[in-house]
């Protein structure tokens, strides 16, 4: 096959990929339409709705009670949908800082924040998140007091986590929006805290 | 080696963290998309688990594993899962590569 | 933790088989990933809990504050 520019060819997997996607649709498994309609579901869900859940946790400390007693009840209760999410809310404070990982794939909260970052799935963050914290924070710019400590979640299993960060002084009187544009994914991996814009 | 499986990797020696992130190709979003439908997700009828899933990458051979890409490994699995399971067999799914590499061959 | 290196899909990280920690809460019950990898059913389901581990204890090497802890999600059939 030559390359003429116009087209790529197809690698082995991505042949692979459209093999199996026409022989599930060709046998009445999936549909065409379904597979596209799934495509664009995860593409909806972003960290901007993790960011809205945590400005709601900063601003009313009854939803943020009920986050960290069961998070996905909580989220779905303020009208985010999460199917099939076991979310487990962990709270940074000034004495303790959290950070997830997943050491034995990617396992990561999906369906409130999307797909994962390639780092997150990298060997070296899940070989070393769980051993050298600190270390591997550093490489993020994020420098850890050894002062304070940190919890390190290991998504061995069903559930999936949520790091709520603290939120910065000097957002008195911040609206929910302002206060949610501070709020990345790394901040809900715990790689990074939220900073001032 | 088999003691510990390649997966297993917490608390192994590595190299810097690199904060690499790329925008998924389409291709890569359909196999995640086909994983939600195909473990009952979404209302497609359940075929597999996100375990079967796992299990499949995880026999991969440590280098395949180290080589491949994030979802060039879920599309191996996925698809021996369906192999597997008998809902393809591995003859279909010969023709049907040959026939669309052929097609592709054709689209100048 | 129990201390055993079997074959087949496991959920207990190597790293922390063998170590001991406390119970930090129970998640529920859920079917066995072992079982659910082989295509079979899972049965019967098994109760999940948060296992926090000290990070000096599970490492010989660590570096970091003596507080610092590692919390694993194990299964009831890897406690001992």
């Amino acid at each position: 096959m030559k390359d003429s520019g116009e087209y790529q060819p197809y690698s082995y997997f991505q042949l692979m990929e459209v093999s199996l996607r026409e022989l599930l649709v060709e046998k009445g498994i999936v549909t065409e339409a379904q597979v596209a309609a799934t495509v664009a579901d995860m593409r909806a869900r972003t960290p901007e709705r993790g960011a809205k859940v945590v400005a709601r946790a900063w601003s009313d400390d009854s939803f943020r009670n009920k986050l960290l007693a069961n998070g996905s009840q909580a989220i779905e209760e303020i009208g985010i949908d999460v199917p099939a999410l076991r979310l487990i809310v962990v709270e940074n404070t000034p004495q303790t800082h959290n950070m997830v990982v997943c050491t034995l794939c990617s396992c990561y909260p999906r369906m409130l924040l999307g797909i994962p970052p390639d780092w997150y799935k990298s060997r070296s963050y899940r070989s070393r998140a769980v051993s050298e914290p600190r270390s591997v924070l550093s490489e993020f710019g994020l420098f850890i007091d050894k002062n304070i400590k940190i919890r390190v979640h290991d998504s061995t299993a069903d559930m999936r986590y949520l790091v709520l960060p603290m939120r910065p002084t000097g957002t008195e009187g911040w609206s929910e929006e302002r206060l949610a544009s501070i709020v990345t994914r790394d901040c809900m991996i715990g790689v990074a805290v939220p900073k001032l814009i | 080696m088999i003691e510990r499986s390649h997966h297993d990797m917490g608390g192994l020696p590595a190299g810097r963290v690199e904060p690499t992130e790329h925008d998924y190709a389409e291709w890569e979003r359909r196999v995640d998309a086909l994983m939600v439908l195909l473990s009952g997700v979404k209302g497609a009828p359940k075929l597999m688990t996100v375990d079967e899933l796992r299990k499949n990458i995880e026999a991969l051979p440590p280098d395949a594993y180290e080589r491949m890409s994030y979802y060039e490994r879920w599309v191996t699995s996925i698809t021996q899962v369906m192999i597997q399971r008998g809902v393809i067999t591995t003859e279909e799914l010969g023709r049907k590569m040959q026939e669309i590499g052929r097609r592709d061959a054709n689209k100048v | 933790m129990r201390k055993a290196y079997p074959l087949g899909h496991i959920r207990t990280p190597f790293y922390i088989r063998g170590h001991s920690g406390v119970v930090e809460r129970i998640c529920g019950t859920f079917g066995n990933p072992e079982e659910l990898a082989q295509m079979r059913s899972g049965e019967p389901r098994q109760p999940l809990y948060r296992v926090r581990f000290l990070q000096h204890e599970v490492w010989p090497a660590y570096q970091g504050n003596p507080g610092d802890v590692l919390e694993v999600e194990i299964f009831q059939h890897w406690l001992e």
